[in-house]
């Protein structure tokens, strides 16, 4: 948008933050009792719910089952007054298709699939409001989800969006400042040993710079990491103090 | 709609306890499960709100827009609804799993909807003939535990107690043409009347007797339902039966008395409480779901 800038000259951005803060994030965690384990993750204005289903009997086609491992099956969809035009449907537009494939691919490389041979388990993600990020705000809110279902994970499955604006990495883009022309990468990191399962970028950049980004977005997702962890252990102690009474 | 498996034993068990007015889980026949409603848990919306009866979550987003009048009604808006039965209820509505009960009940709100009475749409049109105020109406099940139309019904009339429609500004530009313009203010808005919005009250028909609010276990032992929308009057929009079964005339009166008792016991306590959280302002405390 012309007249809007991203990274003031004192290091402000859009919405006052610096260049390495993140928003806000607040968590919760079983907040259906009906699915088998469920979350409820806000970061700024987004929101997202993620609700797991499983390990259950493959549903639908036998022959997809496999025999070694568990089928990871992920829905992503957006709430029609998600975003500030009114989305007609909300899901099963090409979108929506690739962000779930992003979603398999990235919880098949964290869960422990080779415990539950011939099953599946199923992720269903919804988007309540959407101002930036709508990727790296499901792959928190899900990792909360499966760990309420009890499903084993090697470790926590964080993601963040970065962008790169005046040689500076800016951490946790939002809405306004993805749409500003603004090259932007998903990352999504297991943070104790590091590994990366899903890095995604269309836009261009200096390949000098992608270091940077990539060490940029890794520290972010750090910075996650610990807050999922601090909402699941409040959540046990919530937990283990209503089971005493 | 997902549907659990009762057997025989479970069935005689719950049928015999409606007959001396006692429910599984302690109610009457005619009492609801504990409620929750919040508004204003979308900040993107011109109106929203959460409704918890039980285990069946529905969250409700309405959406403001300038659009076209209907051809045959010039000088009044509309309301658009669409129900998105998500896959988080149960993994059955994944993909397009949900459309066919989404269809189902989106058509029952617009017959719900569809009288003078219920909202004055003539407070929705900016100027006849060309452009008025299109009201979407979206809804979103989260989980789904029986009574979706009651849970639905009380959703949307909270949402529109809470809709805040912009003041629009009509001005003739250069060439003859209307121009509109919408008011900066986020304060200088329009309010929708909704005291007239009716309530869709389910009863179920167990055995001899019917039952409101019923779970999913005590549909699946009920023979047929009757919903019945109902406004704080006592009047009755819109009637319809549901179910495989059959019902004969006398139960449909009964029923009818008594869902317009119901009907109408509901809504001044939830406009109670809806001003009671309007009036606590910017002090109020938004828990939505991190509560």
């Amino acid at each position: 948008m012309a007249g809007l800038e991203l990274l003031t000259d004192q290091g402000y951005r859009l919405d006052g933050r610096k260049a390495t803060e993140l928003r806000k994030v607040q968590a919760r965690m079983g907040v259906f009792a009906q699915a088998d384990g469920s979350a409820y993750l806000e970061q700024g204005n987004t929101k997202a719910l993620a609700v797991v289903y499983g390990p259950h009997e493959m549903r639908g086609s036998r022959s997809r089952a496999l025999h070694d491992r568990a089928v990871i099956n992920c829905q992503y969809s957006m709430a029609t007054f998600s975003t500030a035009e009114r989305k007609r449907r909300p899901h099963g537009d090409r979108k929506s298709t690739e962000m779930s494939l992003h979603l398999k691919q990235t919880f098949e490389a964290a869960v422990m699939t080779q415990l539950f041979p011939r099953s599946q388990i199923d992720i269903y993600v919804k988007i309540l409001q959407s101002d930036g990020g709508n990727y790296s705000v499901c792959v928190n809110a899900a990792t909360l989800a499966v760990i309420d279902a009890g499903i084993p994970m090697r470790d926590y499955v964080c993601a963040c969006t970065v962008g790169f604006v005046d040689e500076t990495p800016l951490a946790d883009l939002c809405h306004a400042e993805e749409g500003g022309g603004v090259s932007s990468l998903a990352l999504a990191l297991l943070p104790r040993g590091g590994q990366i399962a899903l890095v995604q970028m269309d836009a261009r950049l200096h390949q000098d710079h992608l270091e940077t980004l990539i060490e940029a977005a890794m520290t972010a997702c750090k910075g996650v990491s610990k807050v999922l962890d601090g909402v699941v252990r409040q959540h046990l102690h919530e937990a283990s103090v209503h089971s005493r009474e | 709609m997902a549907t659990v498996q009762v057997s025989e034993a479970e069935k005689v068990y719950i049928l015999h306890g409606i007959r001396d007015d006692l429910r599984v889980d302690g109610r009457g026949c005619e009492d609801y499960r504990h409620m929750e409603v919040e508004t204003d848990v979308v900040s993107n919306t011109d109106g929203s709100a959460k409704v918890t009866l039980g285990h069946t979550a529905v969250l409700v987003g309405i959406k403001a827009e300038i659009g076209k009048p209907r051809p045959l009604i010039p000088n009044e808006g509309y309301l658009e609804f669409f129900v998105d039965c998500s896959a988080n209820a149960t993994p059955e509505f994944e993909g397009r799993g949900g459309e066919e009960l989404g269809t189902e009940l989106s058509n029952i709100l617009y017959k719900v909807f569809n009288n003078e009475h219920s909202l004055d749409l003539r407070s929705l049109c900016i100027s006849p003939g060309e452009h008025c105020w299109v009201l979407y109406v979206d809804v979103l099940l989260l989980q789904c535990d029986g009574n979706l139309y009651d849970a639905i019904s009380i959703a949307i009339k909270a949402a529109l107690f809470n809709t805040k429609i912009p003041r629009v500004h009509i001005s003739s530009d250069d060439e003859g043409g209307k121009e509109i313009e919408l008011s900066d203010d986020p304060y200088d808005c329009m309010r929708v009347d909704v005291e007239n919005v009716p309530c869709i009250v389910t009863l179920c028909k167990i055995g001899h007797r019917h039952v409101v609010d019923a779970t999913l276990q005590e549909k699946a032992c009920s023979v047929a339902s009757l919903i019945i929308s109902v406004t704080h009057k006592g009047v009755i929009t819109c009637t319809r039966k549901v179910g495989r079964g059959s019902l004969d005339p006398e139960s449909i009166c009964e029923m009818t008395e008594a869902g317009r008792r119901v009907g109408k016991a509901l809504h001044s306590p939830l406009i109670k409480l809806l001003q009671q959280e309007e009036s606590l302002g910017k002090k109020r405390q938004k828990v939505g779901f991190l509560g």
